[in-house]
C-alpha cells in the first residue's frame, strides 16, 4: 500500500510539474473509516495528498466523460477497463488521458466489516495485509482477504489492461475462477422465485440513484428516469417503478459493465445491485465471447451487426 | 411533572402497556440496518442512530394526497378528492435528540403565515416522541455546534436516559406526561437518580469531539458566500446523487405528480432533491440551476445561510452526521462549512 502511495505521488508530481496533464485524479484519505475520497490534484503540492488503500471503491473513470482537459487517472484493473469503455464509446480521447495503472489487490467491502463487527467502527488502519478496526471499547484485527468485496474476489483483471505507466510490477491474476457459479444455480430456480428474489433485493431502495450516478457507464445527458416529456417512469417508491428502474439500468449496462462494483459501493442501503448486471455480463460473455473494456480496438458486440452473430438465442 | 424510573427488565412490559393506546415503534436491528419497527419483542438500546432519518414518520417518501376519476362519464370526473386519513396515535420510543430537533425545524417550514401542511401536522399531532439521550455519540455527530446536544429536549415529549440497570424518563410536555401516565412499571425517581442523569449528560456532551463554527457565515453576505471559489472544488467529485438529501432529517423538498391507472388517478407527492437537475427544470426549458456547482451550493447554502436568515439564526442542520457517513465520495458537511466559515 505504502509503496503504491509513494509511487502515485511521484508520478502525479512529475506529470503535473512537466505540464504533461492539467489534472490528476486519484484518492485522498477520507474523513470516516473504510472510505476514501476521489481527489483532483492540479499542482505538484496537491499531489502529496494522494493515497492508495483498500477503500478506493468509487471508480474514477466516472469523472472522465466529456472532459476537455488533459487528465491523468489513477486506475486499478476495473477502472482502466472503464476508461477503455469510454475511449470506445467516444467519451474521451485516448491521447487526452494518461492512465496511471495500479495492479490491484482488491478493495474492502465495509458492509462485510460491519457485519462481522456489528457495532460502529470509528477507526480503520491497514498494515501488512491486515485490517485493524477500532471503536468504543474494542479493537479487532482481520485479514484483508476475508473482507474483500465479492467482485474483487472473482476479478480476473486486477492488472489494468491498458495503461501508460504502472506503479508496481503486475500482481498475479486470480486463476480458475467461475464468477457466475451462483448465477448458474439461480437460473435453475422457477421464474417466480427469481422475481421474488429481485423484489426483495430492492425493497430497501430509496431511489436516490447513487448506483447510477457512481457508474461510469451512466453518462447520458438525460437518464430515462429523468425523461419528462413524456415521462417514462413513476417517481414514487411503488415496487413496480423501482423494479423498472433497476431492470432498465441493468440492461443499459449489458455488454459494457466491468463488474467494478462502484454501484454497490455508492448505495446507502447496501443493496447488491450487481445481481442485476452480472447475469447480463455472463450472457454477453457466453454468447459473444466478449468482456468489456479489455481493448480499445474491439467494438462491443451489442453495438455492431455481424451476419455470423450467433442468433439461435433470439426466439 | 416528575421524573420517573423504570427497571430495564420491565421495558418490554412498559412498551406493551403503551400498545393499547398507541402504535408503538422502537429501534431494532435488521441485518446491518437500525430502523424503527413496531411489534418488536426486543427493544434495541445499544445503537448509535438509525441508518435513515425518521422524517418519514411524518413525511413519507411517497404520499397519496388526492384521488380522482378520469372517466369523462363520471359526475366527479377530474375532481380532486382528499384521501381522508385520520392518523392513528403513535408513540416512537428511542428517537435521538438531533432527529427530534429536525422536526422542530420542519414544523416551522411546513407552516407559514399563509399555509399549513396538513399532512405533516396531522401526523405530528398524533405522535408522541420519547427520546433517548445519546451516551455514545459517533465521531461524525456535531449536534453541539448547531444548537442541539446529545440530551437536547427540543421537540421531544419525554427524554429518556439509560442508567445501566434502569431508564430515567423526564416528561417534557403534556402529551409526554399522558403517555407516562398510561405506562406500567414506572416509579418516581429520587433526586440522586436525577443527578446521575445530569452527570451522564455532561459526560456525553464532553464525548462529542466534532465541532464546527458558523459565526463568520452569519457575518458574510449571501453573494460573498455564493461566489466563493470552494464550491468548484466540492462539486468536482460530487455525484449529484440524492443520498445526502434523502437521508437528511431536515431535507424536505418534494415533487407532486399525477399517476393515472385506468380510470382513476392519484396525486402523489414524493421526496425530491436539489441535487437533481430536474428539480429546478422549468417548463420553458430554462434551468436556473443548470450546473452541478449551483446544485451542490444550494444544499449547503440552504441549511447554513438561507434558513438561518429566515428563521432568526436557527441553522437548518442538526448535526446528525448521516450525510457524512453515507456520501459515496466522502463530501463532509463539516469541511464544507469550514470553507464557508473561513
Ligand atoms: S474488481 Fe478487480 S481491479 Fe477492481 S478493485 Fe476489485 S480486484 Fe481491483
Ligand atoms: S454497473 Fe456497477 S459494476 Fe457495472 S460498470 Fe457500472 S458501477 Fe461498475
Ligand atoms: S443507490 Fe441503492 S438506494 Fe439508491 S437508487 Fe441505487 S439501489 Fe436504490
Ligand atoms: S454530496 Fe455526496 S451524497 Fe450528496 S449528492 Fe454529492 S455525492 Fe451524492
Ligand atoms: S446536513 Fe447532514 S449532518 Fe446536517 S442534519 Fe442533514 S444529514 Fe444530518
Amino acid at each position: 500500500m505504502e509503496e503504491r502511495t509513494k509511487k502515485i505521488r511521484e508520478i502525479a508530481k512529475r506529470l503535473l510539474s512537466e505540464g504533461r496533464v492539467d489534472v490528476v485524479l486519484g484518492y485522498r484519505a477520507g474523513t470516516v473509516p473504510l472510505k476514501n475520497a476521489p481527489y483532483f490534484a492540479r499542482t505538484p503540492e496537491e499531489a502529496e495528498n494522494f493515497i492508495w488503500d483498500s477503500h478506493g471503491r468509487i471508480n474514477l473513470a466516472n469523472f472522465l466523460p466529456q472532459r476537455q482537459d488533459r487528465v491523468a487517472v489513477v486506475a486499478k484493473g476495473c477502472d482502466a477497463r472503464n476508461i477503455v469503455n469510454h475511449i470506445v464509446e467516444n467519451q474521451i480521447k485516448r491521447d487526452q488521458v494518461y492512465i496511471i495503472g495500479v495492479p490491484c489487490q482488491g478493495m474492502i467491502d465495509p458492509g462485510l466489516v460491519y457485519e462481522r463487527e456489528g457495532r460502529l467502527i470509528e477507526e480503520a488502519i491497514e498494515a501488512d495485509g491486515r485490517l485493524i478496526v477500532k471503536g468504543q471499547g474494542f479493537e479487532t484485527t482481520m485479514e484483508r482477504t476475508e473482507v474483500l468485496r465479492q467482485n474483487c474476489r472473482s476479478c480476473a483483471y486486477r492488472n489494468p489492461p491498458l495503461y501508460d505507466e504502472l506503479v508496481t510490477d503486475p500482481v498475479p491474476e486470480q486463476e480458475g475462477l467461475d464468477p457466475y457459479e451462483d448465477i448458474k444455480e439461480f437460473l435453475t430456480r422457477p421464474n417466480s422465485e427469481r422475481f421474488d428474489y429481485f423484489e426483495k433485493l430492492i425493497e430497501p431502495c430509496i431511489r436516490c440513484y447513487a448506483c447510477r450516478d457512481a457508474c461510469p457507464l451512466c453518462y447520458c445527458a438525460v437518464c430515462f428516469v429523468d425523461e419528462h416529456m413524456p415521462q417514462w417512469l413513476g417517481k414514487s417508491i411503488d415496487p413496480r417503478d423501482k423494479m423498472t428502474f433497476h431492470i432498465l439500468r441493468a440492461f443499459h449496462c449489458a455488454g459494457r459493465c466491468t463488474d467494478c462494483g462502484a454501484c454497490e459501493a455508492a448505495c446507502p442501503m447496501n443493496i447488491k445491485v450487481r445481481q442485476f448486471t452480472r447475469r447480463l455480463e455472463m450472457d454477453v460473455k457466453e454468447l459473444y465471447g466478449y468482456e468489456a473494456g479489455l481493448s480499445p480496438d474491439i467494438q462491443p458486440p451489442l453495438t455492431v451487426y455481424r451476419p455470423d452473430d450467433p442468433q439461435d438465442f433470439i426466439k | 411533572m416528575a421524573d420517573m424510573i423504570l427497571k430495564k427488565s420491565a421495558l418490554a412490559d412498559f412498551i406493551k402497556s403503551l400498545s393499547g393506546s398507541y402504535k408503538v415503534f422502537t429501534p431494532s436491528r435488521e441485518g446491518q440496518e437500525v430502523k424503527f419497527a413496531s411489534n418488536q419483542g426486543k427493544v434495541l438500546l445499544d445503537f448509535q442512530n438509525t441508518l435513515l432519518s425518521p422524517k418519514d414518520f411524518f413525511f413519507p417518501q411517497s404520499e397519496r394526497m388526492f384521488e380522482y376519476s378520469t372517466d369523462p362519464a363520471a359526475a366527479d370526473a377530474f375532481i380532486l378528492k382528499d384521501i381522508a386519513t385520520e392518523p392513528e396515535p403513535r408513540l416512537v420510543f428511542g428517537i435521538r435528540p438531533c432527529d427530534a430537533r429536525a422536526f422542530v425545524i420542519l414544523d416551522r417550514i411546513f407552516k407559514n403565515d399563509q399555509y399549513t401542511d396538513s399532512y405533516w401536522f396531522a401526523r405530528r399531532e398524533a405522535t408522541t416522541l420519547i427520546g433517548l439521550g445519546c451516551q455514545n455519540p459517533c465521531p461524525t455527530c456535531f449536534c453541539l455546534s448547531v444548537g442541539g446536544g446529545p440530551f437536547s429536549e427540543e421537540g421531544l415529549d419525554v427524554l429518556a436516559c439509560d442508567l445501566g440497570e434502569t431508564l430515567l424518563f423526564k416528561p417534557l410536555t403534556e402529551k409526554g406526561q399522558q403517555a407516562l401516565d398510561k405506562a406500567e412499571g414506572l416509579a418516581e425517581a429520587d433526586d440522586k437518580t436525577s443527578q446521575e442523569a445530569a452527570r451522564i449528560k455532561e459526560q456525553a456532551e464532553a464525548a462529542i469531539s466534532s465541532r464546527i463554527s458558523t459565526d463568520k457565515i452569519d457575518e458574510k453576505t449571501v453573494m460573498e458566500l455564493y461566489e466563493a471559489p470552494h464550491w468548484e472544488v466540492v462539486q468536482e467529485r460530487c455525484l449529484n446523487c440524492g443520498v445526502c438529501t434523502f437521508v437528511c432529517p431536515t431535507c424536505h423538498c418534494f415533487d407532486i405528480q399525477d399517476e393515472v391507472a385506468g380510470k382513476v388517478g392519484d396525486r402523489i407527492r414524493n421526496w425530491d432533491t436539489c441535487m437533481s437537475w430536474l428539480f429546478t427544470q422549468h417548463g420553458s426549458g430554462h434551468n436556473p440551476r443548470a450546473d452541478k456547482t449551483s446544485r451542490v451550493r444550494q444544499r449547503f447554502m440552504h441549511k447554513f445561510k438561507y434558513i438561518p436568515m429566515k428563521r432568526g439564526g436557527d441553522i437548518g442542520c442538526v448535526g446528525c452526521g448521516r450525510c457524512i457517513m453515507l456520501c459515496p465520495v466522502n463530501i463532509d458537511v463539516r469541511d464544507v462549512v469550514r470553507d464557508m466559515n473561513a
